[in-house]
């Protein structure tokens, strides 16, 4: 029996996602009295992995590039070779590309938006989101193997110093005619995916043109840029910063809202996120009663202030 | 080319969540149901390989007769013919095995679904569908080209898109950018009247095989009311967010 978490990697540095995941999977695994043993791909160094309390990992040195097909039945071959009973990935687009695949492969029951460890174990049951964050569904997996997708900034990062093994694995390598092409990844930028902040603004900064300060603020705060709906149908901004229930799904530390009103399909993606800004001209914002500070006033007047005294704050501290 | 799109029936996006029987039955009063956006947008990219590239197009919807006037609003965006598998969507799993029969039975080219469903959000069940019918798979689409057996298709990544190429039969998870907002097609009068005349088709469930269940809902603890900062008192919203908040 053993837990195993499958933590991905970014040109060789682990995401943030994957060392949650694994401090998910430990406590998983010390409730379950059993090892947390990790899947990697070409990791040269996976002691980082040992802070979170993986005591054993797999590499496998033998994909150089993303499949989800392929790294689902790796996963499968690994889940059962250390007799997992539970396998955890994060949330981020390759790991829910691949748990469903898994799924079947593994004939697991799988949880998607886990944000909390096991309320109990036998039943298995989890916490997930449902109806896009407007409320919570307490999930039982009935399967003797359950996968669990955790979501971003959910469980958080928590240390638990082991010794871990590394150890080469060299999987079986199933078909597909499934074949990337060509990546387009901006790798100066913060993703959504995986900010800690994210800096968001709508329909009432006026215009594309009005950008600057969003993306200056955004860059002050190592944070991540995302707009509301509207914004995105316009054309002001690209689709892949929409944000909300029919956009991506925000889960960071800090969401600030810039210009957007808080309809109630944009506060369902982003509720989960932990500590919410605002700043509307409009005090009857139905965002001020989603946010946790406000403030009533002009963007163009705020944000620019807000700018240079983040830049004095943060070369202080 | 035969399309198969698979429709989630899901509240409409300003619904109010409640849940009854001791919060373990999402309550339904009052709820106006939709086509799940990311179907919505999947039946429209459907729609022009209908009209572009000559396909017929199935809608297939897993739930009981409630799920019915859904479907008849496909039929009237234009779908060809539409099937409903008589059983309740218990998990991703069951729905997914369901789906499966029905694709089976209907040897279909191209499958699309949702990257996710606005209702339970689990995005599993085009993957899950794929996967038993041993289909390519590309889900988070934001763009489909086929010809002949080949498919080219755009996946959104973190931080990026990539651009995949692969082979008929396919399953896609579709999203915004499949088409546009503006693309989205609203049934005339004519579709309506015509759909009434389409066939749909009532089909029963192979076995059940949930793996999960919901046991009960809960709703998010109410927030406290938000602190307010003056506008001219920048410091004080970097104070509060520094020393109260501690996120920068
Ligand atoms: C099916 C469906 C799905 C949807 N999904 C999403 C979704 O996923 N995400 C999403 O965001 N929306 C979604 N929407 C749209 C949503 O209902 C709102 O229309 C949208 O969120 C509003 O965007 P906004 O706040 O940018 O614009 P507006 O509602 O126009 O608000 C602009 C705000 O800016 C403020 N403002 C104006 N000038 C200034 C200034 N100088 N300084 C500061 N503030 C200013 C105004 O007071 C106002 O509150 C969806 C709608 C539907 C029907
Ligand atoms: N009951 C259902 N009937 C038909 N298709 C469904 C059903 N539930 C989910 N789907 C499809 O699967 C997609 C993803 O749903 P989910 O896995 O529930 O997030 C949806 O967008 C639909 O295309």
């Amino acid at each position: 029996m053993s837990v195993l978490v499958y933590t991905e990697s970014d040109q060789g540095k682990f995401k943030k996602a994957a060392l949650e995941a694994a401090s998910y999977g430990k406590a998983v695994a010390e409730a379950m009295g059993t090892n947390l043993v990790a899947l990697t791909f070409n990791a040269n160094d996976a002691s980082e992995l040992g802070t979170y309390g993986v005591e054993k990992v797999l590499n496998v040195n033998t994909v150089s590039v993303f499949n989800a097909k392929i790294y689902a039945d790796i996963i499968r071959q690994a889940s059962e070779k250390e007799a997992a009973t539970v396998v955890i990935l994060s949330a981020s687009a390759d790991s829910r590309y691949i748990a469903p695949l898994l799924a079947v492969g593994l004939k697991a029951g799988y949880a998607s938006n886990v944000v909390a460890a096991p309320s109990s174990l036998s039943p298995f049951v989890v916490k997930r989101t449902a109806f896009t964050n407007k409320a919570f569904c307490n999930t039982e997996i009935s399967t003797a193997v359950k996968i669990i997708g955790v979501s971003n900034n959910s469980f958080g990062l928590v240390e638990n110093m082991t010794t871990t093994q590394l150890e080469d694995f060299s999987p079986n390598l199933v078909n597909s005619s499934t074949k990337v092409t060509s990546v387009d990844k901006a790798s100066d930028k913060v993703s959504i995916a995986d900010a800690e902040v994210v800096v968001s603004a709508g329909r009432g900064l006026k215009g594309p043109e009005n950008w600057g300060m969003v993306e200056e603020l955004a860059d002050v705060l190592g944070a991540a840029t995302a707009c509301s709906k509207p914004v995105s149908d316009l054309g002001w901004r690209p689709h892949s910063e929409h944000v909300g229930q029919t956009g991506k799904p925000v889960a960071t530390n800090l969401y600030i809202a810039i210009g957007i009103s808080g309809a109630i399909q944009h506060l369902a993606g982003i509720n989960s996120s932990k500590v919410k800004v605002v700043i509307n001209t409009d005090p009857e914002a139905p965002f001020f009663k989603a946010a946790d500070y406000g403030i009533v006033g002009d963007a163009f007047e705020v944000v620019p202030q807000l700018i240079e005294k983040l830049k004095v704050f943060k070369a202080q501290n | 080319m035969k399309l198969l799109v698979c429709i989630s029936h899901v509240p409409d996006t300003t619904s109010k969540i409640n849940f009854t029987e001791g919060d373990t039955k999402f309550d339904t009063n009052g709820v106006q149901y939709v086509i799940n956006p990311n179907d919505e947008f999947g039946l429209t990219r459907a729609m022009w390989f209908k009209e572009k590239q000559n396909a017929t197009v199935d809608v297939i919807s897993v739930g009981g007769p409630e799920t019915e006037p859904t479907l008849r609003k496909a039929l009237a965006i234009g779908a060809d013919a539409a099937i409903r598998v008589n059983a309740e969507a218990i998990d991703g799993h069951t729905v997914a095995t369901y789906l499966a029969a029905a694709a089976k039975e209907g040897t279909y080219d191209l499958i699309i679904a949702g990257r996710e469903s606005i209702d339970y959000n689990g995005g599993m069940v085009p993957g899950m569908l794929a996967a038993m019918l041993d289909a390519n798979f590309v889900t988070n689409c934001i763009s489909l080209e086929i010809e002949g057996t080949n498919a080219t298709a755009v996946r959104e990544i973190d931080g990026g898109k990539e651009t995949v190429s692969t082979v008929l039969p396919l399953v896609i998870g579709g999203q915004k950018g499949l088409v546009e907002e503006s693309d989205l097609r609203i049934p005339n009068m004519r579709g309506i009247m015509m759909a009434r005349k389409k066939p749909l088709t009532v089909v029963e469930p192979t076995t059940e095989t949930s793996e999960t269940h919901s046991v009960s809902f809960e709703k998010p603890a109410p927030r406290g009311a938000v602190k307010l900062v003056e506008a001219d008192n920048i410091d004080e919203l970097i104070n509060l967010l520094h020393n109260e908040a501690k996120v920068i």
